[in-house]
């Protein structure tokens, strides 16, 4: 007997240390409030819904504890023999029913309000693709894609990494800029597998469907930066596609656009130059094996060999045989339907192009000595 | 009872249940157009319905929708493929015209097959196309660029609280699975 | 007559007798559950702290989705296949199953289509890496080429519950010894017997499917392809309306265990026997119209959402009807606590915690916040292992006796209940607080915010893995070495097994109909 309460005892100890260490470390135990109107609502209602069911663990599970403590067959040694009444079974039915009723008011009110995406001031498409989301300003012509800050190699994740940084794997290089106090709209697509675009503290979560167009909205009052995943498995980078939302007060938005639209031009007039230089074959490789390492090698890996289904580039017929080199710049460019190659036009200058695909042709032993030069591709993508 | 009564019962209820079994297989495939007609009445999914024809419809000139238009090409399809105006605003009941740019910019022929959704996905019951080039494959040859026409009207009837509609064009390339299924109807 | 039987290898492969067949199921169910909980072990491993440190993304999405698949299917789904042979017959008075060659069959098939899924992990491009929902197109389009061979597996472990499940149909139906009303079958067999038309009415549906899947991959249909006119939401409208019943088919036979042991340790009448028969059924009905729940943030308009939240809400009431009947069995009963009655009330509480989360996430609008985080993984895993696992677990220690002979040591059987007990909640409660505070689920690596709880979690994981081998050695030991035991070891236990067959039950039962009052 002593021994048994010795045990217990000592669980009790253990037990309340592993609670009372994980209150400390996690200063939150719960759902954020967050920053929109409807976040704080659903934030309320969750508390709602936790406070009922705890109220109710706590009758059932003290009637149950009570039964436990009080009808051992040490204290009751004669168990009493009713076994059904109508009376008390309608009435455990019927209460339960009337709270479901009490907690689906707010819950359709909540839910009608967070549909609504109708009016909207602003709207922005939201592309999810492996591994990585696009947005596009309706209204403003703006669009970038928006990378985890850190490639997607296998050595950029461990445990240092996380430890020092606070925004690991919460971190773009290009965020979701948007003004405050504003009726934005999301419209939400995907180019290959289902994605979901979450900010828990806007809670607007919803998928990204290919073929297909979704909406949601939100209108953040506060400035400031709410970061967010993607929450639909979406294969092997899944955990690594953050969603970053800075909000920005209207003026600094403004800016913000103006910026951006001159970055935008001088983009592609600084693409245009670098068009119609011609370059030499060190500086293709140079950059070619920058770019290469960047966005390549996550598949194909970074001695071209590539991995499971992801082709080696080492040796492969396409990156080798002169007659091939169309292929070899269309697949680049465009990339392949049905499979993890995207097209990278959006996202790389014809410049970059032209070196990433210099460089398959030249590195790890597939010396071809081709070059492509940027005005190639310009010249590919005009469709001559 | 005799020996053999059990056996007869065990078969005929073991066929029955089969039939179960059998039924909801198919029941299965069943969801499929079920789906498909439960969306067209719902407009669950946003997919926009067949070929509508523009019978006269009362135009109601006090209401104003904008809809905007969004293009998606997607992976492996080396078309540039976008919408002429990016929105526009109609009166429910008007037919009006939008045109669409694509161009092949690749060296070869390609089949595009363009998936039209809208959102919200009630709306897609108000709005009616009777012209689109969605309703075919297009087929462009290596180069060539055309103005596509999608001539549509919105319902009279769309309901108040829908005052904004977006239709969405994602852009496949079905070049290898055209391919494919008349090489093997040969 | 003479209790003999085959021996050597032929006797399992060839036997048709239910007492076998029920411990084969039994066996392979716990050869399945070490193996999916080994590759728990890898993800546990590889999320106790942040980085990638073990696993690369890929193989760890192998390991989810493996896990899921081989838990789901290989060992909840079996044991309880297991335990209804070994019971159903000798609680209806039956000498066996109606169909006792199918029965060989639908156990035989099972190694076979597990095989063919873990040798996937071996295959050029690794295993189905998208999850145990297969959701269309990660697994059409872009499924590595090994999801042909799942696919494969999946028809056949499909056709294996199907022909069990119309096996005790058939049996139920019958087999019943004369005066064996429906009404007065003990409830294990009445949930089974729900449970067994859930399966024939959803297991055909999920073999359809997986058809699709295949058809789409191969043979230029586009079902789930929107390029081709298909949509790949209704993949998942097809998947849930097999998979919301599946919860309940996992779970359903684990109230009926609870609902025989509770009253046998309260030494009472099981309360509300008619209302338990009705609740049950109520819920296997309620299962066909609530699978949506799932996918509240497919987009789906205001009005479908609200009809599934209501729905799914309401499943609350027949559920919580059957808690409210077992704390009233114990209630002014005469209790004592052994190990099965231990883990019978653990199941109840734990259960009904994961039905609280259950509630939490029909709430459409609060549903967005926890869909697809660690939230929605604490919920089914309080549902599944306290649950299902804790059912069969308090099943196997409640009829060892009467399967074996033999009583298991009381004292090891206490230790490994409040071993269980511990490393369960360890396990999955702190993941309530990761999902809460915004960890999504199915990823390798993760934020500092989340390190603590993970770290706990994993902790809780590794105890509950090795509480396992213990639970292995503790059956083992029992069968090997453990004391004779009675033919009643239970004095408040009832049903035809306990009242009529001595302990242990022997091959051949109920050849002439047994007398029932």
């Amino acid at each position: 007997m002593a021994i048994r309460r010795k045990l217990f005892a000592g669980l009790a100890v253990f037990l309340s240390g592993l609670l009372s260490s994980a209150v400390y470390a996690a200063a939150d135990l719960n759902m954020r409030p967050g920053v929109t109107e409807t976040s704080v609502e659903a934030f309320e209602l969750h508390m709602i819904v936790v406070w009922v069911m705890t109220g109710i663990a706590a009758v059932v599970f003290g009637v149950m504890f009570y039964s436990i403590f009080a009808h051992r067959k040490s204290k009751n040694p004669t168990p009493a023999t009713f076994s059904h009444s109508t009376t008390v079974e309608v009435i455990w039915t019927a209460i339960p029913v009337l709270i479901l009723i009490a907690l689906t008011v707010p819950a359709v009110k909540l839910l009608i309000k967070m549909e609504d995406a109708s009016n909207p001031d602003m709207s922005v498409v939201v592309t999810g693709s492996q591994w990585k989301w696009h947005y596009k300003y309706m209204e403003q012509d703006i669009e970038f894609f928006s990378n985890l800050k850190t490639p997607q190699v296998r050595e950029n994740f461990k445990l240092e990494d996380a430890q020092n940084n606070e925004n690991y794997l919460l971190e773009v290089d290009n965020e979701l800029v948007l003004p405050a106090n504003t009726k934005v709209r999301f419209l939400l697509t995907a180019d290959d597998v289902i994605h979901s675009w979450w900010v828990p503290e806007l809670a607007v979560k919803k998928d990204a469907i290919p073929g297909f167009i979704n909406e949601t909205w939100t209108s953040v009052p506060t400035p400031g930066i709410y970061r967010g995943q993607c929450t639909e498995l979406c294969g092997e980078w899944h955990g690594f596609m953050p969603v970053v939302v800075r909000v920005l007060p209207q003026a600094e938005f403004d800016q913000w656009v103006v910026k951006k639209q001159e970055e935008k031009v001088a983009a592609e007039k600084a693409a245009a130059e670098a068009a119609a230089r011609s370059w030499d074959m060190d500086k293709l490789m140079a950059l070619g094996k920058e770019v290469y390492d960047a966005k390549c090698a996550l598949c194909h890996q970074v001695n071209g060999e590539g991995a499971g289904t992801f082709p080696a580039l080492k040796g492969s017929e396409m990156a080798i045989k002169a007659d091939r080199m169309k292929d070899h710049i269309e697949i680049v460019v465009h990339g392949k339907a049905g499979t993890a190659m995207q097209a990278f036009s959006g996202q790389l200058t014809d410049a970059e192009l032209a070196a990433v695909i210099t460089y398959e042709r030249n590195a790890w032993g597939n010396n071809t000595g081709e070059i492509v030069q940027p005005a190639e591709i310009q010249a590919f993508k005009a469709g001559n | 009872m005799t020996e053999r009564a059990p056996q007869d019962k065990n078969k005929q209820l073991v066929l029955r249940l089969l039939g179960i079994v059998g039924g909801m297989f198919i029941f299965g495939f069943a969801l499929v157009p079920l789906y498909d007609v439960f969306c067209e009445i719902t407009g669950i999914n946003g997919k926009t319905r067949g070929q509508a024809i523009y019978q006269k419809e009362t135009v109601n000139k006090d209401r104003l929708v904008t809809i905007s238009f969004i293009t998606n090409v997607n992976r492996g399809m080396p078309w540039e493929f976008k919408p002429m105006k990016t929105s526009m605003k109609v009166h429910p009941g008007e037919l009006s015209e939008i045109r669409f740019y694509a161009k092949n910019r690749s060296s070869q022929n390609i089949i595009g097959q363009s998936v039209p959704s809208v959102s919200p996905g009630e709306g897609a019951l108000y709005l009616n196309k009777t012209e689109c080039f969605c309703f075919d494959q297009q087929t462009l040859l290596a180069g060539e660029e055309v103005e596509m026409p999608m001539k549509f009207y919105i319902d009279a009837d769309l309901p108040e609280d829908i005052s904004h509609l977006t239709l969405s064009y994602q852009l496949f390339n079905v070049t290898e699975a055209v391919q494919s299924a008349t090489g093997a109807a040969k | 007559m003479a209790d003999h039987h085959p021996t050597g290898i032929k006797r399992w492969l060839f036997t048709t007798n239910h007492k076998d067949i029920g411990s084969m199921y039994l066996w392979f169910s716990f050869i399945m559950f070490l193996i999916g909980g080994a590759m728990a072990m890898v993800i546990r491993a590889e999320l106790y702290q942040p980085g990638l440190q073990f696993v690369d993304p890929n193989f760890f999405n192998q390991m989810t989705t493996m896990h899921g698949l081989i838990m789901v299917f290989g060992a909840v789904m079996p044991s309880m296949v297991g335990l209804a042979n070994w019971l159903i017959p000798m609680q209806i008075g039956a000498p066996d199953m109606a169909l006792p060659r199918m029965n060989n069959w639908s156990f035989w098939i099972l190694p076979f289509a597990f095989t063919l899924l873990l040798l996937s992990l071996f295959m050029e491009g690794g295993a189905p890496n998208f999850g145990w929902t297969f959701y269309a197109p990660l697994s059409t389009t872009y499924g590595p080429p090994s999801t042909d061979f799942f696919i494969l597996g999946v028809h056949m472990m499909g056709i294996s519950s199907i022909m069990g499940a119309i096996n005790v149909i058939v049996t139920v139906f019958n087999m019943r010894a004369p005066g064996m009303t429906l009404m007065k079958m003990p409830l294990f067999v009445w949930t089974w017997v729900i449970t067994a038309f859930l399966l024939i009415m959803v297991m055909p549906v999920l073999a359809g499917v997986v058809t699709m899947m295949l058809t789409d991959r191969h043979f230029g249909t586009s079902f789930f392809d929107a390029a081709g006119g298909g949509d790949p939401v209704l993949f998942q409208h097809i998947f849930w309306f097999f998979g919301h019943p599946e919860v309940y088919i996992m779970i359903l036979p684990a109230f009926g265990v609870a609902s025989e042991i509770i009253p046998a340790f309260a030494r009472k009448k099981l309360f509300g026997y008619a209302s338990m028969v009705y609740a049950t059924a109520s819920i296997a009905l309620l299962s066909f119209i609530v699978w949506a729940h799932h996918m509240f943030t497919v987009g789906m308009p205001v009005a479908g959402e609200l009809f599934f939240m209501i729905a799914t809400m309401l499943i609350a009431v027949p559920t919580g009807v059957k808690v409210f009947n077992w704390v009233a069995t114990m209630w002014k009963g005469s209790m004592t606590f052994e190990t099965p009655m231990l883990f019978a009330i653990a199941f109840v509480i734990l259960f009904t915690i994961g039905g609280f989360s259950g509630v939490m996430l029909a709430m459409a609008p609060v549903d967005f916040q926890y869909h697809d985080t660690y939230f929605v993984v604490a919920h089914f895993h309080y549902v599944l292992f306290p649950g299902a696992i804790f059912g069969t677990t308090a099943a196997v220690y409640y009829w060892l006796p009467k399967w074996t002979g033999k009583m298991y040591n009381e004292k090891m059987g206490k230790i490994h209940f409040w071993w269980s007990m511990i490393a369960v909640n360890l396990t999955f409660f702190p993941m309530h607080f990761s999902g809460l505070a915004g960890m999504p689920r199915r990823i390798p690596d993760y934020n500092m915010m989340f390190a603590e709880f993970n770290q706990l979690a994993s902790i809780g994981a590794f105890a509950l893995g090795l509480s396992q081998l213990f639970f292995l050695y503790i059956v083992i030991q029992t069968i090997r070495s453990g004391k004779k035991s009675e033919d009643k070891p239970w004095d408040g236990a009832t049903g035809l097994e306990w009242e009529q067959l001595p302990c242990p039950a022997p091959y051949h039962t109920f050849d002439t109909p047994p007398k029932v009052k």
